[in-house]
């Protein structure tokens, strides 16, 4: 175990590899340093594991309820978030509606940082009139009202889980955008992409191979504490029924399903918000944290 | 010459953000829904209407001819006829705007005004019981959904303690008995000398506002603290104590004053945040404002008020943006170019 820490944090690495782990460990340790990222993390891992596992997890069927008996009761040990106006038991939705929350997620992470990204790394490599022109065009989308123009785009679209993904995705690249082109700033005048471009490689070779997977680290600690907003504005969305379609388990849609009966069925409001806060809160804690260990101008 | 210069970048700048803000709205409303004349006029409708229709909205022109029309129209408040209402919606659109400036015009005073302090104390106190406040309150900021919260909110202070006055902007009782002169209710009550209306407008915005408030407040004084950290670092404040002057004066005469620049933008953000973050708030408490008055147009399915008001919004929002940076370049020299 110690030689391998030593190994690790060996200040002459002698391989790709052992530089490579080696880096890796001691963001690690930072990481864990942070006992509430940790338990950002362990939250998050939690999550994905109840979303993979929700048809065993669950223990009743999350869109058919008891109509006759089981409607709008409170909180007990059969049903522990109690049930609701269809008869259906709570926890066993907010289970199955984990999977829509991290699919949201994943599927606007995974649509909006590449743009982020390419337009970031291009503008900031080509310079010149490409630069300013998609800067420019970043500026705008920044200084639009986001969850307006994503009610705005929804509407258009036609309300359902895509379209909501489509339009937060459409209306949170720009940051992505900025930070890479700050960071391929600070990368273009480097020795080594001087030594590539006099190999001969072309200017789109430069940018995939060379400068992106640089930025990819910085964009992914941006992405995280965006996730928190994200989900934010997805339950948004949901809330006024512009997210997820009923009977899906969409917790923004079932805050607005408990909002009718509210002030005497409190709890079929409360648990699905509930849910949104620990999650979000768990991936603001994750980022804070990821950023404090992978940020070079923090304190080692 | 210069101040000459940077004015006119600073219009092009306007008119480019606009322009970009227009060409948004038109592609959602003219250009992704599969036929905006189906949209209107439905699917049963008979073969000639759908031609008049589609005459009268000038969608047989070729699409940039169609984007010059749009934009004249825009410009002269002209967003068309709201289904829902049946009036035109730039005049809806005056009529509910008030309400969403009222309310978050108080949840700005309210953020600002206690943000601002806390944060000061947060920095100058570092690690101290504020401090952590700040930290724990900046981050339940960020992860609890404004809708929910506000849902809790009205469950506990209007429905079981009966503290604040529930949904809506004024009592039924009061409806009509404040002449409407601003729009805003509180300014209007006031004027008119009606103190029963103005108490209970003010106990039914005391809720949704401080709930706007707080959000805000959590982000102005997570700011205030870190830009209150990087002046409280500097050297002129060492020189300053080492002049002897008081702490007090040091912190709220010397560091905030400079603190204060980047917090002018701050504020104008957040402003612009909560005119747009309204949208869920007044849902949720049913305030007649330009929020609830959009998503009630999205349920209906009526795009003109929708890209109506998200114009209006847009509007104010990128005019809040780019005042806020006009405003940081005017109150800090270093930006001036020399």
């Amino acid at each position: 175990m110690t030689a391998l820490h030593a190994w690790l944090m060996s200040d002459r690495p002698q391989s790709r590899r052992q530089a490579a782990l080696g880096r890796s460990y001691a963001a690690w340790r930072s990481f864990t340093a942070n006992r509430l990222a940790v338990a950002g993390l362990v939250t998050v891992l939690l999550l994905v594991l109840v979303a993979l596992f929700a048809n065993q997890l669950a223990p009743y069927p999350p869109t058919i309820g008891d109509l006759r008996t089981q409607r709008l009761l409170p909180p007990s040990a059969a049903h522990w978030f109690g049930t609701d106006d269809q008869g259906r038991d709570i926890l066993s939705r907010l289970i199955h509606g984990s999977r829509i929350t991290l699919y949201v997620v994943a599927l606007v992470a995974v649509l909006a940082a590449p743009i982020g990204l390419l337009v970031g790394t291009v503008s900031g490599y080509a310079g010149g009139w490409i630069d300013a022109v998609l800067m420019r065009i970043t500026d705008i989308f920044l200084a639009f009202p986001r969850l307006i123009l994503a009610l705005a785009f929804v509407a258009a679209l036609g309300p359902g889980i895509e379209n909501a993904v489509i339009a937060i995705a459409i209306t949170s690249w720009p940051p992505y955008a900025r930070i890479a082109r700050a960071e391929t700033l600070t990368i273009r005048q480097a020795d080594y992409i001087s030594a590539v471009r006099l190999l001969g490689a072309s200017p789109w070779r430069i940018v995939l191979r060379h400068i992106m997977p640089l930025c990819v680290a910085s964009v992914i600690v941006r992405v995280t504490l965006d996730m928190a907003g994200i989900i934010l504005t997805a339950a948004g969305l949901g809330f006024l029924g512009l997210g997820a379609q009923p009977p899906a388990p969409e917790w923004g849609a079932m805050i607005a399903n408990g909002r009718q009966f509210v002030l005497d069925q409190w709890w079929v409001a409360a648990a699905p918000g509930a849910a949104i806060c620990v999650v979000s809160l768990a991936f603001n804690l994750l980022g804070d944290g990821l950023r404090d260990a992978l940020d070079p101008k923090a304190d080692k | 010459m210069g101040a000459a210069r940077a004015a006119g970048r600073f219009i092009a700048i306007v008119a480019l953000t606009y322009l970009g803000l227009l060409a948004v709205t038109f592609f959602i409303g003219r250009v992704i829904p599969v036929d905006p004349v189906l949209a209107i006029v439905g699917d049963r409708a008979p073969e000639h209407v759908i031609e008049r229709v589609r005459e009268e909205m000038g969608l047989n022109k070729p699409l940039w001819q169609q984007f010059g029309i749009y934009v004249g129209k825009a410009l002269q408040g002209e967003f068309g006829t709201s289904v829902l209402t049946a009036n035109p919606v730039w005049t809806d659109i005056k009529k509910t705007f008030p309400a969403t400036l009222e309310l978050a015009t108080v949840g700005i005073l309210i953020g600002a005004g206690l943000g601002i302090p806390l944060g000061v104390w947060a920095a100058v106190r570092r690690g101290g019981l504020v401090d952590h406040a700040v930290r724990v309150m900046g981050l339940i900021g960020y992860s609890v959904p404004v809708f929910w919260l506000g849902l809790m909110a009205l469950v506990l202070f209007y429905a079981k303690l009966g503290w604040v006055g529930g949904p809506g902007r004024i009592g039924v009782a009061f409806e009509y008995s404040v002449e409407r002169v601003t729009g805003l209710l509180l300014v209007d009550a006031a004027m008119a000398g009606e103190w029963e209306a103005f108490g209970n407008a003010f106990s039914h915005l005391v809720l949704p506002a401080s709930l706007l408030g707080y959000f805000s407040l959590a982000y102005i004084s997570r700011m205030t603290r870190s830009f209150m950290l990087n002046e409280l670092a500097q050297e002129y404040i060492v020189a300053a104590r080492a002049k002897g002057l008081s702490e007090t004066r040091i912190i709220w005469r010397h560091a905030l004053r400079n603190a204060m620049v980047p917090l002018v933008t701050v504020v104008a953000l957040s402003y612009a945040g909560l005119l747009e973050g309204s949208v869920l708030t007044e849902t949720v408490f049913s305030w007649p404002g330009l929020g609830l008055y959009i998503t009630n147009s999205l349920q209906n399915a009526d795009m003109n008020a929708v890209l109506g008001g998200t114009l209006v919004v847009g509007t104010v929002f990128i005019g809040l943006n780019l005042f806020s940076d006009a405003l940081y370049r005017w109150l800090d020299p270093r930006t001036k170019e020399r």
